[in-house]
């Protein structure tokens, strides 16, 4: 299981608490964590990537295991730490604003 | 009984503001959506229990939210909005060709009809519609593929499709606006559009009297005389008494005709209200000092109201989307301002008092009259 921390605002507009956690098939990247996480809350769509891009948006990262994995190719596997549910996976706003 | 229900959008959340018919005594609500941008709010005519709320952020983009309760509670619908086929490129503000791509949605019109069917103006400027409550959003091409698409530019606040009048007695009649495009007409419910434009003068575009480029900040029309809109443009307040076919200037004995909002009273088509603001460099009021300037004569002849406003020290602004009129006997005029102020009048704006002074920067304002 593949553990998710939405930034806030999302987790308010998901309707949920803590992190989220999805059933992700093999391999896991972010393109299928993706996936996963707007099949399960179609209210999502849109607001951490394109839809018709699919291209993430510009003050939207993706963190895990103290990298910053936002220029990794979408198809390119998540580190272990998050495929074995260690780690989670964090989608997070980009600091901005002062 | 009857009362108002306003509508109001902010930087960072959208609050509802609640009265009965005396419009004295009001209740603010809790801020929905807080943090983010609530562009604006408005109520299906045909169902005033339907309201669509455009939602957006810098981080997570657009979203629409529906509700079907008054505004208690909110669902969000569908968010794709794609442009048809291939966008192809306006002008940037240096001049060079940028591809048309979405940004947010300014301004949302449900159909006066059908609380189901809902049009969406949105930056890079397009028109879309909904004819399902919102969850599908499909765009209405004709007009950005009209001939002067790849010639449209933005304006200081985007190129955005800011203003969508739909006429109650021409079916298919719809009027848009666009900064920095200028107003369009459509009479085939939104199939093909044209340039409404003639008479307007904009001395910031390299042909002043353009067919298109000028920079129309709000439209505005009282729906029993809809042959009949009011512009405030960047410069210049304009009236057409042809659908648009022809405007003429009615700025008259206005201290300055630079300004954002532009109304009708509800029950006197030729009773105008607008806030001017000093000037495009200073996006303040003259002086100091809030007046709303009313005309009882369609134009020309204006008088300041400012019984109940501040007339010092004030320095806030009056977006476009940011003042309206609700529809009972004495008819009550809206606005909100920048510095996050809510102001009524109950008497056709003899005099005003501030329903709430602290919100975030307000966007936009609506109204619903309840009976």
């Amino acid at each position: 299981m593949i553990r998710v921390v939405l930034p806030g605002q999302l987790r308010t507009l998901a309707s949920v608490e803590g992190e989220v956690v999805l059933a992700v098939p093999a391999p896991v990247t972010q393109r299928a964590v993706l996936d996963a996480l707007e099949d399960r809350f179609p209210m999502l769509r849109g607001t951490i990537r394109d839809q018709t891009t699919l291209q993430r948006r510009a003050f939207v990262r993706f963190f895990a295991c103290e990298q910053d994995l936002s220029h990794d190719p979408i198809d390119a596997p998540l580190p272990e730490q998050v495929i074995l549910g260690v780690e989670p996976f964090l989608v997070v706003g980009a600091m901005a604003g002062g | 009984m009857a009362g108002v229900r306003v509508l109001v959008g902010t930087r960072k959340g959208a609050f509802i503001l609640t009265s009965d018919e005396g419009r004295e005594k009001w209740d603010v609500s809790e801020p929905s959506f807080p943090g983010w941008e609530m562009y604006h709010l408005k109520g299906s005519p045909a169902d005033p229990d339907r309201i669509y709320a455009s939602q957006s952020s810098g981080w997570f983009g657009q979203l629409i939210q529906r509700s079907d309760d008054g505004g208690q509670s909110w669902a969000p619908v569908g968010n794709n909005f794609a442009y048809a086929g291939v966008p192809g490129t306006h002008q940037w503000y240096d001049g060079t060709p940028r591809p048309w791509e979405f940004k947010r949605v300014w301004h949302l019109e449900p159909s006066l009809t059908d609380p189901d069917t809902v049009y969406a103006g949105v930056e890079d400027a397009a028109l879309f519609r909904s004819t399902d409550g919102g969850a599908e959003w499909t765009e209405l091409p004709g007009l950005r593929e009209h001939g002067s698409g790849p010639s449209w530019q933005p304006g200081a606040g985007g190129m955005c499709l800011h203003t969508i009048i739909l006429d109650p007695s021409v079916p298919g009649r719809m009027f848009i606006a666009i900064s920095a495009a200028g107003a369009f007409r459509s009479d085939d419910y939104g199939t093909t559009w044209q340039p409404i434009n003639k008479g307007l003068r904009s001395q910031g575009i390299p042909d002043e009297d353009a067919e298109v480029g000028h920079c129309v900040h709000h439209l505005a029309m009282h729906p029993d005389r809809p042959g009949v809109l009011f512009m405030q443009k960047h410069w210049d307040v304009m009236r057409s008494d042809d659908a648009g076919d022809q405007w003429h200037d009615i700025g008259g004995d206005l201290p300055t005709d630079f300004g954002f909002a532009i109304d009708v009273h509800a029950h006197e088509p030729e009773t105008l209200y607008v806030v001017p603001i000093t000037s495009d460099q200073h996006h303040f009021p003259l002086d100091g000092a809030l007046r709303v300037y009313r005309s009882r004569t369609g134009g020309h002849e204006w008088e300041p109201l400012t019984k109940g406003l501040p007339q010092s020290n004030c320095y806030v602004n009056v977006l476009r989307d940011a003042m309206a009129v609700d529809t009972l006997d004495s008819c009550g005029v809206y606005f909100g301002t920048t510095g996050g102020q809510v102001y009524a009048s109950n008497d056709s704006g003899d005099s005003w008092e501030p329903i709430v002074r602290d919100l975030p920067p307000v966007l936009s304002v609506e109204v619903q009259t309840l009976r």
